[in-house]
């Protein structure tokens, strides 16, 4: 199998195991029950190193895939637009962030983290208009600074086992 | 590991620090500069429909859209969600709230309760 082939074959996956990697975190308990929206963002293990194999275009479309097959299985169309509020600030800023040069993975994906969830605050501000919201953004600030440093390591584990794999 | 792996490693840490750093302020600010709220007021879709007053414990169900179904309970001078009917139930799960500014918001059901003071006329200030 060649170039273009493979490479849709090997972004089919990703996208494959990153729908996977949503259902998981459907799966887990929340973390937090009192603040919503806590989450440790696992499909962004996958977003990181398309993101740096493949590029910020790649990483999109599969997360594009993503959204949409996790909004026909779990979710609902007025969650879609938050969904894509946070996908999409959070890929924005990532790729700013990894061509900046002044952070490791790590760094990218606590931007991301953090990017993700100031997406969907955002568009509950701006949805039920009510500003007051923002304060969640407080703890939303911890948890995805938190949750990146774990994905960030998880992501530079991926990237590093899959060195040697050539698309 | 080459200097500039080190120097990307040491920017992440300032990252996640300032982060942290900025949200502790932001969270000590929150909780020193808050007071008690006297009202617990209802929003459907941005719109104000009721407002309860903290004092007095009541109970009661509030219609949105779509045939949703929240129960507000007002006890002991602080308000929350008893039971809902929306997919999530994130609401229902949500802490008692009693502070001026803090909301509880059901996203499928477009519904915030928030509480204000005696003071606020009411009303959906976006530049609070």
């Amino acid at each position: 199998m060649q170039g273009k082939a493979k490479k849709l074959t090997f972004l089919s996956l990703a996208a494959a195991v990153a729908l996977i990697l949503s259902y998981v975190e459907v799966l887990l308990p929340p973390i937090v029950t009192a603040v919503p929206g806590i989450k440790i963002g696992l499909p962004n293990i996958v977003i990181i190193f398309l993101l740096y194999r493949f590029g910020v275009k790649d990483a999109a479309a599969v997360s594009a895939v993503r959204l949409a097959a996790v909004t026909l299985l779990f979710g609902n169309p007025v969650m879609l637009i938050y969904s894509i509020a946070g996908a999409a600030l959070s890929l924005a800023l990532m790729a700013l962030c990894k061509k900046c040069g002044l952070f490791s993975a790590v760094g990218v994906s606590i931007v991301g983290g953090v990017s993700h969830n100031l997406g969907q605050i955002l568009v509950a501000m701006l949805l039920l208009e009510t500003a007051e919201i923002g304060y969640y953004m407080i703890v939303l600030a911890v948890s995805g600074t938190v949750a990146g440093i774990f994905i960030g390591l998880a992501g530079m584990a991926v990237l590093k086992a899959m060195k040697n794999v050539r698309f | 590991m080459g200097t500039n792996d080190r120097k990307k490693i040491r920017n992440d840490i300032i990252l996640a620090v300032v982060l942290l750093a900025v949200a502790a302020a932001a969270m000590l600010f929150w909780h020193f500069g808050k007071v008690e709220g006297d009202f617990a007021v209802v929003l459907i879709d941005g719109v104000e429909t009721a407002r309860y007053a903290l004092d007095t414990d009541t109970e009661v169900v509030i219609h949105t859209d779509n045939a949703g179904e929240n129960t507000l309970v007002i006890a002991g001078g602080k308000a929350y969600v008893g039971a809902a009917n929306c997919p999530d139930l994130v609401c229902a799960g949500h802490r008692a709230i009693s502070r001026v500014g803090e909301t509880i918001v059901c996203l499928p059901h477009k519904l915030v309760i928030k509480i204000t003071a005696a003071s606020d006329a009411g009303g959906v200030d976006m530049a609070a």
